[in-house]
């Protein structure tokens, strides 16, 4: 598969919050305005890229040679929290008005399924290094895309009147579940 | 503190249920409720987890630093997890197969961390133990439930069981993703609604 297919695929088609469900904890909890749901969005593309990355490199020249692939999991996860603590900092020490806007939302992203997702399913779909990164990008602008549009719906909702056992969670869960029946028809793309 | 031992049972069957009242471990819940099986099946394996982590959790909870709990506690959870994940691999392959993905997405369950540091760390192992075998098995009532709707609604079955007509007409989003998020969000207003009445009585 070319690297532009498995692009789009990751955006659209395999959309990580609305067909594969990674990700909702921060997709429910952080998009009640656009702004910070674009700032929360950015955050998890620049982790899962690196998380990609480091990931594939743990895997194929730590894992594999020493026999301890059946491990993968526990090196992940540490991998992507050790990640996002340096991350952090680097961010702090660097740019702080990256730091500024970002800040909240790093810790965050540790328990974020999605990159954790990203890393277990790049390594289960046996891709490349480039193909891994080119994924991990795509997912995240995926998730990108998806918390944004969802932050711009709840916006309008939040202004509505709505009878009390539906406000909160269940409306929300109504509006996504629209939203993925939207990305449903990407599904019948093929490339 | 010493707790009645079925009202920390009880306490995360209903009081405080992950799925229905704290609205944590969405992923899951979600994702792997195509059926009633693999609902079961989840949550089983998210109450082993749970047990077992909070477990050893709460008697190893004397020993580690409070600076560096959460990675301690996401290494203990990882390693249940990778343990779960093999003993499906090689009694239940069909099993193993139908949650794929999501079994080694337990580590990052937020529902397990959740009860590692808001209950086994502070509390004795006996009582977190089953504060784990409560939590779980809300969480497996919860994703049970969504799968039978779903999976009733979507197939006609329930537990592979075809229950309704063949000429019924199915609902094939139900097992679709939209269905997942439009089951929760009936079973969740039905819920509200009920707590609503109990107010009111």
């Amino acid at each position: 598969m070319g690297l532009i297919a498995i692009l789009f695929t990751a955006i659209f088609i395999n959309n990580y919050v609305m067909s594969q469900f990674l990700g909702i904890c921060p997709f429910m909890g952080v998009s009640k305005k656009v702004e910070t749901a674009l700032g929360m969005g950015i955050a998890v593309t620049f982790v899962m890229a690196l998380a990609s990355a480091a990931a594939w490199l743990a895997y194929n020249y730590i894992l594999v040679p020493l026999g301890l692939d059946y491990l993968y999991n526990i090196a992940f996860i540490l991998i992507i929290a050790s990640l996002v603590q340096f991350v952090e900092m680097f961010i702090k020490k660097s740019s702080p008005s990256l730091y500024q806007a970002l800040g909240v939302f790093l810790p965050l992203i540790t328990t974020n399924c999605a990159v954790l997702g990203v890393a277990v399913s790049n390594m289960q779909a046996g891709y490349s290094f480039i193909e891994s990164v080119v994924n991990g990008v795509g997912g995240a602008l995926g998730f990108l895309l998806a918390i944004v549009l969802f932050a711009g719906i709840r916006e309008r909702i939040a202004r509505n009147k709505l009878l009390p056992s539906i406000e909160g969670f269940p409306i929300a869960l109504i509006s996504a579940g629209l939203m993925s029946m939207a990305f449903l028809g990407f599904s019948g793309l093929s490339l | 503190m010493k707790q009645n031992p079925a009202k920390i049972l009880m306490n995360g069957l209903l009081t405080e249920n992950p799925t229905f009242v704290q609205v944590i471990g969405m992923c899951p819940t979600l994702a792997v409720t195509t059926g009633a099986m693999n609902g079961l099946g989840m949550g089983l394996s998210v109450t082993a987890v749970l047990t077992c982590s909070n477990l050893f959790i709460s008697l190893i909870r004397k020993f580690i630093p409070d600076e560096i709990r959460i990675p301690s506690f996401i290494v203990v959870i990882a390693t249940f997890v990778t343990i779960v994940q093999l003993v499906l691999k090689a009694y239940l392959p069909s099993l193993d197969a139908a949650l794929g993905l999501y079994i080694p997405l337990i580590v990052v369950n937020c529902l397990i961390l959740a009860r590692a540091e808001a209950y086994a760390s502070k509390n004795d192992p006996v009582s977190s133990a089953l504060d784990g075998i409560g939590m779980g098995l809300g969480f497996t009532v919860a994703l049970t439930a969504i799968g039978i709707v779903r999976e009733f609604l979507g197939t006609g079955a329930v537990f592979g069981v075809t229950v309704l007509p063949e000429a019924f007409p199915k609902t094939i989003a139900m097992i679709l993703p939209p269905g997942a998020f439009f089951t929760l969000a009936g079973l969740m207003i039905l819920v509200n609604k009920v707590k609503a009445s109990k107010a009111n009585a």
